[in-house]
This record gives structure tokens, C-alpha cells and sequence, in this order.
């Protein structure tokens, strides 16, 4: 019998409010309901996360590797691009 | 005398889980896909917990026993699990079904303990086990439709397992003497109250995956009292085998 493969999905995961939907990892599911329910078993019965984000990986626009020179690779003697010159109170987390 | 039908009563509730768990574990590794192999595993890690509560409440109810020696060193007519969850893995038409019929009393069952049971113990066990048996019956519920109203391969085995599985189903709502007791001492729930509810979930169901309702009349019954299907015998020979070869061992 031909074995049919589901479609692949990307699975986000936020550990807890506050923060941002982090890439956790990819797996097959039917549809959108089954890649949620997936996910939450492969990626969250440890207390991983609050909330889950899945997207069918056949809609993300992937950057080309073979342009990595001219998107990644910025001149590095323009240091007034990087803000290292300000103080950051305590207070302020996860910059 | 209470301290022995107490435990009783938490033999039926932990055998119930132990049984089902066990026959999930056995899908580690052979699950028909990763996502859903974990998924399976899951749940049997659930149902397991579920089994330590009880037993460890069960083995206090006795002097001198360990929560292991409840559950590895009965004998087969010591097992007080229904049935139903005893049934091979025969294909996963069969693992959902057994699941989802499980799936629906138990919920009642956890949900009635968790807000009534007069032992605070219990009570407290079922409350934490309310949120795992809503997870499970949710997930054995959407995969009834999927294979009920999927393909006609699909259609055609969940048929199959419905038809199998249903005589087993009847069980749940005919109260052992452990049952009983609980039920007269406010602990447990009168289970024949929860047979009405139970059928109208489960046809609806059934219904909306296209599946017809078995018509068949006559019902099995006996695992409660220790009569068991000859599935049981190979079972406890995986679960008991290391606990019977190495007395005592632990991990």
C-alpha cells in the first residue's frame, strides 16, 4: 500500500507570557487541528509552554544560502549601527 | 472490614488504568507515527500516574504491602479491571476505540469524584486526574471522526473495532461489591446513574462519524470479579516478568 506522508509543520511555542513565540521544531500532522494536538504532545508535556503557534512549513519564505554574503555580512566599521553605547537598567529583561 | 473494601474500591480504580496504560506502553516505539506513538505514550504515562495514586492510597489501607506489590504481584483473578481495556492493540482503529469507550466513562467517573467522593483522598486523586482524562477523551474523540469519516480503509476498521469492542462497554455501569460499597458510603458514584449520559455521548458520536451503532444485544462482564479474557494472562506476564524474576528490585 502507498504510503501517503502528512504535511510537515513548524511548531512556536511561547515558555511563558512576556515572552516571545520561540521556533521549538517541526512535525507531520493532517491538518491544523491534529498539528496543534501533535504539538502539544511532542513539544509541551513538560510545562514548556502557555501558548502554541503551528504553520503549515510550506508557507514560510525561506532566505537563500547562497545570498548569505550580501543579507548577513554588513560592514563591521559602522559602529554607530550597534547600540553599545547605552545603559541598560536591571530592570529591563530579555534584550 | 472499611479499610478492606476501601481498598478494594482503589483496586478497581488503579486496575482500570494499570491495564490501559500498560497495553498503550506497548505502542512505545511501534506507534503507526512518531507524533502519534507520543501521543499514545503519553497518555499511558498519565494513566500510570493515576495508578500510583491509588495504589500508594491502597497499600496504606493494608499493613505490610507496597504500592508494587498491588500492582506487579496479584494473580490474574486478583485483577479487578473491566474488559474492555484488557483488548489487544490489534490495529489503531481498535487503540482509539477501546481509548475513546474508556475515555467517556472515565471522564464521568473523574469528574463525579473530583466534586462528590466523601474520602478527601479520592477526591483529591480525581481532581488531579479531571484535566488528564478531558485531554485524553478529546483526543480519542477526534480521532473517532477521523477514521470514522476518513477513507473508506479507515471507515472500514474503526467499523470493525466499534463492532468488536462494543459487547465490552456494558461493564462500567454494573457495580462490583467494592462498587457498591463506595456508592452506600458516599465515595463512589452510582454508576448505573451514569449509563444514560454515557450511551448519548458515545452515539452521537458515533453518529457524526458515520459510523452505525452496533445492534448487538448481548454484553461480556466479569473482569470486576476477576474473570478475565485470555488476553489478560500475556499481559501480566510483560508487566509482572521483572518484579517476579527480581524480587524486590527497583530502578
Amino acid at each position: 500500500m502507498e504510503k501517503k506522508n502528512w504535511p510537515l509543520w513548524e511548531v512556536f511555542v511561547r515558555s511563558k507570557n512576556g515572552l516571545e513565540h520561540r521556533h521549538f521544531g517541526s512535525l507531520h500532522a493532517a491538518d491544523a487541528t491534529m498539528a496543534l494536538e501533535n504539538a502539544r504532545d511532542v513539544y509541551t508535556r513538560r510545562n514548556e509552554g502557555v501558548s502554541i503557534w503551528v504553520v503549515e512549513s510550506k508557507h514560510i519564505t525561506a532566505s537563500n544560502p547562497e545570498n548569505h554574503g550580501e543579507l548577513f555580512e554588513p560592514a563591521q566599521d559602522k559602529v554607530y549601527r550597534h547600540p553599545t553605547f547605552y545603559d541598560l537598567p536591571d530592570e529591563v529583561k530579555h534584550m | 472490614m472499611e479499610h478492606q473494601s476501601l481498598y478494594q474500591y482503589l483496586l478497581t480504580l488503579g486496575d482500570n488504568a494499570l491495564i490501559l496504560g500498560q497495553r498503550l506502553g506497548e505502542l512505545c516505539g511501534h506507534g503507526p507515527s512518531l507524533e502519534t506513538d507520543i501521543a499514545c505514550t503519553n497518555i499511558a504515562l498519565d494513566l500510570l500516574g493515576q495508578t500510583r495514586s491509588c495504589f500508594q492510597y491502597a497499600s496504606k489501607q493494608l499493613d505490610g504491602k507496597s504500592e508494587d506489590d498491588v500492582a506487579f504481584l496479584r494473580k490474574e483473578n486478583e485483577y479487578t479491571n473491566v474488559l474492555l481495556v484488557e483488548q489487544p492493540n490489534n490495529d489503531f482503529a481498535f487503540v482509539i476505540t477501546r481509548q475513546y469507550f474508556f475515555d467517556v466513562y472515565h471522564l464521568m467517573l473523574m469528574e463525579w469524584l473530583s466534586a462528590n467522593s466523601a474520602d478527601e483522598t479520592v477526591k483529591a486523586i480525581a481532581n488531579k486526574a479531571v484535566k488528564e482524562a478531558r485531554y485524553h477523551r478529546r483526543f480519542s474523540s477526534d480521532w473517532m471522526l477521523r477514521l470514522g469519516d476518513g477513507t473508506q480503509e479507515s471507515h472500514q476498521r474503526v467499523l470493525a473495532a466499534v463492532e468488536a469492542l462494543w459487547p465490552y462497554t456494558q461493564e462500567f455501569f454494573v457495580p462490583s461489591e467494592a462498587e457498591a460499597w463506595a456508592a452506600s458510603a458516599g465515595i463512589g458514584p452510582d454508576l448505573a446513574s451514569f449509563k444514560a449520559a454515557y450511551y448519548n455521548d458515545v452515539e452521537a458520536l458515533l453518529e457524526q462519524a458515520t459510523v452505525p451503532i452496533p445492534e448487538n444485544p448481548y454484553f461480556q462482564k466479569g473482569g470486576k470479579q476477576g474473570r478475565h479474557t485470555e488476553h489478560m494472562g500475556y499481559l501480566l506476564a510483560d508487566l509482572q516478568y521483572m518484579q517476579r524474576t527480581y524480587p524486590n528490585m527497583t530502578w
